[in-house]
C-alpha cells in the first residue's frame, strides 16, 4: 500500500498513526457521497438557499476605466453568507460529517472567517463546535471571536509557538487525536493530509465552475487571467480549478509578502520557502536550514501561514500557475482603492489579489478579460487597517 | 541490523526519552549518562521541532526551550558523538519528518550510522509514507520504528509484519503526556502483534509512575517514559541529572 493523494511530488498523508483510520474513513465516506444524488441535492440546496449562491460575477467598470487595460470582473465571494468563500467548503464538510455520524466539528481559523463559517454550519446542522485560534489572531480579529461565540461555538485561544494560524492547525490536529469517534476536523484550506486537499478543492471548485458559466453568458469567451490570493490556497484553487485545462487562461496566485520577501517578516511561501513535510503534506514551507518552521508574518491573519496547499505547489512546479508576492503596503492601498473606486471593501486577504491586478491590468490589452476573486468582505479588517493608517479605532 | 534487540534480551526494557538541549546540551548529556548508569535499556533522544504535533504541553514546551537555546541537528549529532564514548545501550532519535527531510535523508542517515544511532522514530510518518525513508534507513542500519495506536485496529497486522527494531505501541488516544489512567485494551493489540512478528514491543504515552510502568511492561516488552522525565528536567534544570537517575532507577526496579 503506497502513498495517496499526490499532486506531482506533493501531498501525501504525513500524520500520526492515531489519525490514519480517521482519514481513511473520511476518504471512503467522501468517495461514496460525492456521487450520491441526495447528498449533492442537499449541498446544492444549502449553497443556493442558505449561502446565497451563485455569487455574482460583477463587471468593475470604474476600475477597468481607471486602470486603462484589461476588462475587470470581480467574483463576489464576499457576498456569500458569513462573508467569505469559506462557507462553500464548510457546508460540504459539515454535511459529509453528519452523514458519517459525527456530532462535533473542530476547526482552526486564522482571520476567523473559517471559524465563523464552521460555527455557522454547526449551528445550522445542530452540531457541537470548537474552534482553535491563535491568541495573536483573537486580538487582531476580536469581532470574529464574538461572532463564533454568538453562533454557539467554543473558541480556544492557542498560545503555543507563534500563536497564529499554523499553531491553531497544530492544536486542532492534537485535539483530533484526542477525540476521533464523534469528531470531524473541518480543515479550512486545501492543505493537510489527503483527502483534505482534494475534498476542500472540490467543494471550492464551485467558484471556477460559476465563473466559467457566467463568463460565457456575459462575454461568450474565457478570461485571459484569473487572480486570487493564496495562503493555504482554498479560494485560489477554487477559482483556478475549472480553468486548469484551458491553457490560455493565466492563473495567478497572490501570496502575502508581509514587509517584503527580502525580510523575515513575510508569509510568501513560493517566493521564500523550500520543499518540506509538515501538517500532513509534502509541499513548500518557510523554514530554516534545519527544517524548523519559520514564524511567518503578514498583515492578513488569513494568509499568515508558512505553507501552501500541495496542488498549488504542483501547479507552481509545472508552471501552469504563477505565484506573485504582494506586500502589506500594497494590499492596504488596494483595500482602500477598491473601496473608493467600486464601493466594495474587500477582505485584506483578497486585497492582495486586487493589488496585483492594479499592476497587471494596465499591461493587458483592452480586449482581454481579468477575473479577480474577492474571497471575502473587509468589514472585519476596518479597525486594523485604520490602526495601520494611524487612526486609533477599536472595535 | 541495529543493536535494538539487545535492549529487550531476557528482560523488560525501560526506555527514557529526553528532549535534546532542554535546558542545554550539557544537561542532556549528564541526564542520559545518569539514565544509562541507572538501568535504562534503550534511550530515546528527541531532536526538537518547532511544531511538534504529536506532543502534549510538557514536551512541546521543552522543544520550545531547547530551540530558543539555539540547539540544532548538527549540535545534537555532536552530543551523540560525545555520549557514545561512555554510553553503550542502544540509542534512537525521535523527531518529526521535516527535521530529517530538510537536513536531507542522504546526509542524516549516514551520520546516524557514523555516530552510533540505532533507530529513528518519526510520529508523523505512518505506514503508508514510510517508503520516504525506509530504503535509506536500511542501507545505513538504522531501524525505522513503526507505531501502533489504539485506533489502528485492522492495520496492526500490516504494520507489525513490516516492523523493524521494536514496535512503539501508543497507549492511548491523544498526544504525549502523563495520564492517571490508561484504559485501552492493550492486551488485545499486543496479541495481534505477536501473531505477526517476533519484534519486541514497548508501550509509551502517558506512563509516569513505577506502577504504570510495571503494568505496561507486563503486557509487553518494555515501557517508554517521556513527559514524566521531561517534567523533572523542567523542574530541576541543570540539577536534573541526579533526579533523573533516581527516577530511572525506581522505574527500572519496578519492571
Amino acid at each position: 500500500m503506497g502513498s495517496k493523494g499526490r499532486f506531482g511530488i506533493h501531498g501525501g498523508q504525513y500524520i500520526p498513526e492515531t489519525l490514519m483510520n480517521a482519514v481513511i474513513e473520511l476518504e471512503e465516506a467522501y468517495e461514496k457521497y460525492k456521487i450520491d444524488p441526495e447528498f449533492n441535492r442537499q449541498l446544492t440546496e444549502l449553497f443556493n438557499e442558505y449561502a446565497g449562491r451563485p455569487s455574482r460575477l460583477y463587471y468593475a467598470g470604474k476600475m477597468t476605466k481607471d486602470l486603462g487595460g484589461a476588462k475587470i470582473y470581480l467574483k463576489r465571494e464576499d457576498l456569500n453568507h458569513t462573508g467569505a468563500h469559506k462557507i462553500n467548503n464548510v457546508l460540504g464538510q459539515a454535511l459529509l460529517a453528519q452523514k458519517m455520524g459525527k456530532t462535533r466539528l473542530i476547526a482552526e481559523t486564522g482571520a476567523g472567517q473559517h471559524g465563523v463559517a464552521t460555527a455557522t454550519a454547526a449551528a445550522l446542522l445542530g452540531m457541537e463546535c470548537v474552534v482553535f485560534m491563535g491568541e495573536e489572531d483573537t486580538k487582531r480579529q476580536a469581532l470574529n471571536v464574538y461572532r463564533m461565540e454568538l453562533l454557539g461555538a467554543k473558541v480556544i485561544p492557542v498560545t503555543t509557538g507563534t500563536a497564529t494560524l499554523k499553531d491553531a492547525v497544530s492544536e486542532a490536529m492534537r485535539e483530533w487525536t484526542r477525540r476521533i469517534d464523534d469528531t470531524h476536523y473541518c480543515l479550512g484550506s486545501v492543505m493537510g493530509p489527503h483527502p483534505f486537499p482534494t475534498i476542500v478543492r472540490d467543494f471550492q471548485a464551485v467558484i471556477s465552475r460559476e465563473i466559467k458559466q457566467q463568463m460565457m453568458e456575459k462575454e461568450g469567451r474565457l478570461p485571459s487571467a484569473v487572480l486570487a490570493c493564496v495562503g493555504g490556497g482554498s479560494n485560489a484553487i477554487g477559482s483556478f480549478y475549472h480553468f486548469i485545462e484551458d491553457k490560455d487562461v493565466r492563473l495567478i496566485g497572490c501570496e502575502a509578502a508581509g514587509r517584503g520577501v527580502d525580510t523575515f517578516e513575510t508569509a510568501a511561501t513560493i517566493a521564500t520557502g523550500r520543499l518540506g513535510i509538515f501538517h500532513g503534506m509534502k509541499s513548500y514551507f518557510c523554514q530554516d536550514e534545519f527544517g524548523q518552521i519559520a514564524p511567518v508574518y503578514s498583515i492578513s491573519a488569513g494568509l499568515d501561514y508558512p505553507g501552501i496547499g500541495p496542488e498549488h505547489a504542483a501547479l507552481h512546479d509545472s508552471g501552469r500557475a504563477e505565484y506573485v508576492a504582494v506586500t502589506d503596503d500594497e494590499a492596504v492601498e488596494a483595500f482602500e482603492y477598491l473601496a473608493r473606486t467600486e464601493g466594495i471593501i474587500p477582505a485584506i486577504e483578497s486585497a492582495h489579489a486586487v493589488a496585483y491586478a492594479t499592476k497587471l491590468a494596465p499591461q493587458m490589452k483592452k480586449d482581454e478579460i481579468m477575473v479577480i476573486t474577492i474571497s471575502g468582505r473587509g468589514d472585519k479588517d476596518c479597525a486594523a487597517i485604520a490602526r495601520y493608517r494611524g487612526k486609533d479605532i477599536y472595535e | 541490523m541495529s543493536d535494538i534487540r539487545s535492549a529487550f534480551e531476557n528482560k523488560k526494557a525501560f526506555i527514557p526519552f529526553f528532549t535534546c538541549g532542554d535546558p542545554d546540551l550539557e544537561t542532556t548529556r549528564r541526564c542520559v549518562i545518569a539514565a544509562a548508569e541507572n538501568g535504562a535499556d534503550l534511550i530515546e533522544l528527541g531532536i526538537p521541532f518547532s511544531d511538534p504535533t504529536a506532543e502534549g504541553p510538557v514536551i512541546m514546551e521543552a522543544n520550545e526551550r531547547a530551540l530558543r537555546g539555539g540547539v540544532t541537528t548538527d549540535k545534537i549529532f555532536d552530543l551523540v558523538r560525545t555520549l557514545r564514548k561512555t554510553v553503550t545501550v542502544p540509542m534512537v532519535f525521535m523527531t518529526y519528518v521535516n527535521v530529517v527531510f530538510s537536513y536531507g535523508a542522504e546526509r542524516f542517515l549516514p551520520t546516524c550510522k557514523e555516530i552510533g544511532i540505532d533507530g529513528l522514530i518519526l510520529p508523523d510518518l505512518p505506514f503508508e509514507e514510510k517508503e520516504e525513508f525506509e530504503d535509506i534507513c536500511e542501507r545505513f542500519d538504522v531501524d525505522l520504528i513503526s507505531m501502533i495506536a489504539p485506533t489502528s485496529h485492522e492495520r496492526i497486522s500490516m504494520i507489525a509484519k513490516e516492523a523493524k527494531g521494536f514496535l512503539y505501541i501508543v497507549s492511548s488516544l491523544g498526544v504525549t503526556g502523563t495520564r492517571s489512567e490508561i484504559t485501552t485494551d492493550l492486551g488485545s493489540i499486543i496479541d495481534v502483534v505477536r501473531q505477526n512478528t517476533d519484534i519486541p514491543c514497548a508501550i509509551g504515552f502517558g506512563i509516569s509512575t513505577p506502577e504504570q510502568a510495571k503494568r505496561m511492561a507486563a503486557l509487553s516488552d518494555g515501557a517508554i517514559v517521556g513527559s514524566a522525565i521531561v517534567r523533572i528536567i523542567g523542574q530541576y534544570k541543570t540539577d536534573a541529572p541526579e533526579h533523573v537517575g533516581a527516577f530511572v532507577k525506581s522505574m527500572k526496579e519496578a519492571l
